[in-house]
């Protein structure tokens, strides 16, 4: 079996933008941006292939940073970017499209960094 | 005078087989702009992989989509083998590949009769969902589910199929074939299809690769990315070309679909032929520990499963990124400019997944 290989490079935001235009340089595409909740902390990993090659940058931050948007180099990054905002409550910075919060829109308002789960959580009142 | 006004499009709307929303932004009967939005059917699927031991989570990843479920659970075990220290065996990767392409056929011909019907060309609708009943019996007949398989596992799979339901599904693929060619016909030549789908929605090649499309959203414009080509489960061992289209409108991405029907039958028949014999499945040594990302081909396009293991039956966090989530930014160029009457085709077009695309 054939395993995409995992490069996962940690770099400090300040250095985002510039790694990401030099993906954008060499031809890249953007396969994807996605948040993962640790403890006090969010990873955001923003992915690039180029002939089946995947390359991922790692970025973490305390979730209060804002993070500069790629959405300048890869147009379609806002829908990521938006996705990150709603569902973690990560601020991005210079979006093309703003959706505010109301990409996703739900009964329960973002972020949902804290989920509860039905029926296993305190019962209201107690 | 031209007016300017937004109409809001679904998420609940006759055409749309799930459900998007968008906001419309139109000058008289043109679209200037389209503003889409999710999270009417959002579930939270990848907060439960903490909620869920590992193994127990392929049936979860299995429902983030109620069509290419079969795709997810594969993509997830693969994602979670990258940790655990497991070789899945060869028999197991050519069922995988199998189903896979099963599963391809059944939601390209479902895709295709949803198409037929927003044109309003009802008996070609009914024409390829019986079609698909053909596709749906085999599913159901070698796994026990017709639209969730549960057939994939962590190391393995559940299930084999005996030497004489592989050469009557070899038999069965001769009439599927004959009958996904009449159906070809008619997408490819009619000219009532034709004129309602040819230079509409329209993708470049370069707004397809910048705008991040992939599956037949991306190969209908040119850009020949396949996943399969990896060579991930037994794509490596069989022999095929993407097939792409340059047109890049609504006529190309459903004549991808078309072709890829007989793309996917000649891959069944080659797995068929090449399987080997042997166990179909191997013990994980140790609990997931570390992350690992995992991409295949659904037939949306390139699906994305990211998993992060503490070294406990417990998965920390699941990412699931959908072909259909990537190709909202190209829909949202398609449909500037277009004409309204032709929004419902060019949101079809990309065979819109917003379960999976919401999770």
């Amino acid at each position: 079996m054939t395993r995409d290989s995992q490069h996962i490079t940690l770099i400090e935001p300040m250095e985002l933008l510039g790694k990401v235009e030099e993906f954008r340089k060499q031809g890249y595409r953007l396969v994807q941006i996605h948040c993962t909740k640790g403890d006090g902390t969010y990873e955001i990993n923003y992915s690039f292939d180029l002939d089946y090659e995947m390359r991922t940058l790692r970025v973490v931050t305390d979730g209060k940073t804002e993070i500069p948007s790629i959405s300048g180099m890869y147009w379609g990054a806002f829908i990521y970017e938006n996705e990150m905002h709603d569902l973690f409550g990560i601020r991005v910075a210079g979006m093309n499209i703003d959706y505010g919060g109301n990409l996703i829109r739900t009964a329960r308002k973002f972020p949902f960094s804290q989920p509860a789960f039905r029926g296993e959580g305190p019962c209201p009142g107690e | 005078m031209p007016r300017r006004i937004v109409v809001p499009f679904g998420p609940q709307h006759p055409v749309l087989p799930e459900p998007i929303h968008l906001d419309l932004v139109l000058r008289d009967e043109y679209v200037e702009d389209a503003i889409p939005s999710i999270g009417y059917v959002h579930r939270g699927l990848e907060t439960l992989v903490s909620k869920r031991e590992y193994p127990e989570f392929v049936y979860i990843a299995e429902r983030t989509c109620g069509i290419c479920s079969f795709i997810h659970g594969m993509t997830y075990c693969m994602a979670v083998e990258n940790l655990v220290d497991c070789d899945v065996p060869e028999r197991a990767l050519f069922l995988r590949t199998i189903w896979s392409e099963y599963s391809r056929l059944h939601s390209h011909l479902l895709w295709l009769g949803l198409f037929a019907d927003a044109l309003g060309f009802e008996n070609l609708f009914m024409s390829c969902w019986k079609l698909r009943e053909s596709v749906l019996d085999v599913l159901e007949e070698t796994t026990g589910g017709r639209v969730i398989q549960g057939s994939c596992k962590v190391g393995g799979v559940r299930r084999d199929i005996p030497g004489e339901t592989l050469e009557r599904m070899r038999a069965g693929l001769d009439a599927i074939e004959r009958e996904a060619g009449e159906i070809a016909d008619v997408f490819l030549r009619d000219e009532s299809i034709l004129s309602r789908t040819r230079g509409v929605g329209t993708l470049s090649r370069d707004e397809a690769y910048t705008l991040g499309a992939v599956g037949p959203t991306a190969r209908a414009s040119g850009v020949g990315i396949d996943l399969r080509k990896t060579g991930y489960a037994a794509y490596g061992k069989l022999s095929f070309s993407p097939v792409v289209e340059t047109a890049g409108d609504c006529h190309a991405r459903c004549a991808v679909r078309v072709k890829e029907l007989f793309t996917s039958i000649d891959l069944i028949r080659q797995a068929i032929a090449k399987i080997p014999d042997g166990p179909i499945e191997d013990k994980p040594k140790k609990n997931p520990e570390g992350d690992s990302f995992a991409r295949a081909e659904q037939p949306r396009g390139e699906l994305v499963h990211y998993v992060k293991g503490n070294g406990t039956r417990h998965l920390v966090r699941s990412r699931i990124r959908t072909p259909t989530l990537t190709n909202i930014p190209p829909l949202v160029k398609m449909l500037r400019g277009c004409n309204l009457a032709d929004v419902p085709v060019i949101v079809l077009s990309i065979d819109p997944c917003i379960g999976c695309a919401e999770r």
